[in-house]
């Protein structure tokens, strides 16, 4: 098995631990030095830079939000002038407003080395063809790995999502060999492969990188089964840098952090206090390479678990488990972030109003499907068909622009929906994944 | 082999170093950057011993060394070669090497290794053999600056400070002593911790380098990502960067 950065992947965990400090102190001395939040948040914890003495003493700065990064809205985080950004990502927010990354020359590069690290893992190789289905543009998932395979010297094919049957075409005329995506793309993918009546191990397939949305492992084993390649899982986040945080190996049994880069924390979501070894709870994460965007204790909202036993690949690097869940609300379909108070936000503003309504989120075949239920009100009631009609499709229109997805939007009778204490559950998520 | 952790030197009041962190593997050349009264030099002599850190820990090759008589912390293989070169002028080419020698001749009682170390400096700068009857003070500046690293080689350290070597020498001259340095790394498995002024040449022969603002650690990384970095270029290489100075 190869291993792309074998110094770093392999470091013993006494070396490691020094690497962290001294980039954990410098990232400390240079937010604090660049970013108004972080020089706020130290002065107002009684803190200096100089008070982190050792990794442990990470645990006493405060957490960075999803929250600060909307108060600092669109470069109040940025630790270097935008002169020197190259790159700006965004993601979206809980509000109407998105956030925004930078990210410098060297943080693509830096980031570039991440990817090919899981690639790598995966088993990718220079003499591979790689087909990246996921989205370009304001998302992170397509660049990072398209950066990583070409740090590798595969040939990278940039198709970006949808159009299954050019997806196809080209898989078999250019012999892809890996497959890279989300897990439900992927399923989607086998199933119209079948639909075609295209035999996939007539395919050149050899290993499916897939992430960006929660999976499980019967899911692997159904990619797996009907795309006859190796399916590994990788982790991300746009706020961190993107993907090529974490990466799983061969050996399948959890994704390797790579913490000369970030420190991982697990707490719990509701106090904010840090677990023991081996717990589950929410991700933190301090970035220590990162120039532009520096997070210092980042609530990620993803639920998993570390594990540091040693694993047989040689990598010393701590294992996360497959994201469990979420710790806020924050949906994930098809790849996309969706909020659902940005849902309730435009529906109010079509219907001028609370009105009742419930998100339900199922899966059809593989993908992901958003729906949204609308009780019948009296004054929806009293409107002519021709306007009910073009008031759900109104809804549509608004929730397709502030979230990026489509969705199915519908009327249901008054005092239908589901409710606990007298009040309409907001969201109801029939998914088993 | 060398680990520091959370050093900090005082001179007086003043506060030089603040919470320093840094290690070197064997073998590696790794540079430290930052401009002047940063506390690059102090950081040199704090691992020396000359201005002892008042707290913190250095550890070397396993061995906690803070806090150590600077004769102690030479003969575990710590050799300092301060900037400025300071030879013995009076004395010939010759007689300065012995001197280096002292903790091999005298203290260890090697008598055969001073010999063969002498043999190797004059390998790595034939120029000092050619002279080595001269009296060092009627060397040329880059001829005193190899005798002086020659001189630090005489105790066979495993770890050699360089303070500045290339400070006010010529291109030429700098480059054939960073080609002795690159030489006593690869070939005499010395290990090198290097501040320099000329950035960029350090840069290009270190693997690795650290960048001090006002007695702080502001960025580790490698070489290649520190000659990207717009602070280290801004600050250090000088470039023609127009634009970066006229924010």
């Amino acid at each position: 098995m190869n291993i792309w950065d074998k110094e770093h992947e392999c470091m013993s965990r006494d070396e490691l631990e020094q690497l962290q400090l001294e980039r954990l102190q410098a990232v400390v001395n240079r937010a604090y030095k660049n970013v108004t939040h972080y020089r706020k948040i130290f002065n107002e914890s009684g803190m200096i830079a100089e008070d982190i003495r050792s990794l442990s003493d990470l645990t006493r700065l405060p957490f960075t939000t999803r929250e600060d990064l909307r108060v600092n809205y669109p470069y109040g985080m940025f630790a270097v002038p935008l002169r020197e950004v190259v790159r700006i990502h965004s993601s979206s927010g809980t509000t109407s407003k998105p956030i925004v990354m930078g990210y410098t020359k060297n943080d693509i590069k830096i980031w570039s080395n991440l990817t090919a690290r899981l690639m790598t893992a995966a088993g990718v190789t220079h003499d591979d063809v790689v087909q990246i289905t996921f989205r370009y543009g304001l998302f992170t998932g397509a660049f990072g790995l398209h950066y990583g395979a070409e740090a590798i010297g595969a040939s990278v094919i940039p198709m970006g999502i949808g159009n299954t049957d050019k997806q196809i075409m080209i898989m078999q005329d250019y012999k892809t060999t890996v497959l890279v995506g989300t897990p439900s793309y992927a399923l989607a993918f086998a199933g119209r492969l079948e639909e075609l009546g295209i035999d996939p191990k007539a395919l050149s397939l050899k290993a499916g990188l897939f992430g960006g949305e929660l999976w499980s492992e019967k899911m692997r084993e159904d990619i797996e089964g009907r795309l006859f390649l190796k399916a590994t899982d990788n982790y991300g986040i746009s706020e961190i840098i993107g993907p090529g945080v974490a990466g799983e190996c061969l050996c399948k049994n959890g994704m390797h952090i790579y913490e000369d880069a970030f420190i991982p924390e697990i707490i719990d979501p509701e106090t904010g206090a840090v677990l023991p070894a081996g717990s589950e709870g929410e991700l933190v994460l301090t970035t220590l390479t990162r120039e532009a965007f520096p997070m210092i204790r980042y609530r990620t909202g993803d639920i998993t678990s570390l594990d540091d036993a040693p694993c047989a690949c040689g990598r010393t690097l701590t294992r996360m488990s497959r994201i469990k869940r979420r710790s806020d609300d924050m949906m994930v379909i098809r790849g996309v972030n969706v909020f659902p108070s940005r849902i309730e936000e435009a529906i109010f503003s079509v219907a001028q109003g609370e009105t009742p309504y419930q998100i339900v989120v199922e899966r059809q075949g593989a993908m992901d499907h958003l729906a949204v239920v609308v009780e019948v009100t009296d004054k929806i009631f009293s409107l002519e068909l021709q306007k009910q009609r073009s008031f759900l499709e109104a809804i549509r229109k608004r929730i397709a622009s502030v979230t990026g997805i489509h969705v199915d939007v519908r009327l249901v009778e008054s005092r239908s929906l589901l409710r606990q204490q007298g009040k309409v559950v907001r969201v109801v998520d029939k998914r088993d994944i | 082999m060398l680990k520091i952790k959370n050093i900090n030197t005082y001179y007086g009041q003043a506060h030089a170093l603040k919470n320093v962190s840094l290690h070197l593997r064997a073998g590696e050349i790794v540079t430290l950057l930052g401009a002047n009264g940063a506390g690059k030099t102090t950081l040199l002599n704090s691992l020396s011993g000359v201005t002892p850190p008042r707290d913190g820990q250095i550890m070397f090759d396993d061995t906690p060394i803070h806090g150590f008589p600077v004769h102690q912390i030479v003969r575990l293989g710590i050799s300092q070669v301060p900037e400025g070169r300071q030879v013995f002028k009076p004395i010939s080419v010759a007689d300065n090497l012995e001197l280096g020698a002292y903790l091999h001749h005298r203290i260890l009682g090697r008598k055969d290794d001073v010999k063969k170390n002498r043999d190797m400096v004059y390998d790595l700068f034939p120029i000092l053999k050619e002279r080595r009857k001269q009296l060092a003070g009627t060397l040329s500046g880059g001829e005193q600056q190899m005798l002086a690293i020659g001189r630090a080689f005489m105790a066979r350290p495993k770890l050699m400070l360089l303070d500045e070597p290339s400070m006010g020498l010529a291109p030429m001259v700098t480059q054939e002593i960073f080609r002795a340095i690159e030489n006593l790394v690869k070939e005499r498995k010395t290990t090198v911790l290097l501040v320099e002024q000329n950035a960029k040449a350090a840069l290009k022969l270190a693997g690795r380098g650290y960048v001090l603002e006002t007695g702080r650690m502001i960025l580790e990384g490698t070489a290649a990502e520190l000659l990207e970095n717009k602070d280290v270029q801004r600050a250090y290489l000088g470039r023609d960067k127009k634009e970066i100075w006229e924010r």
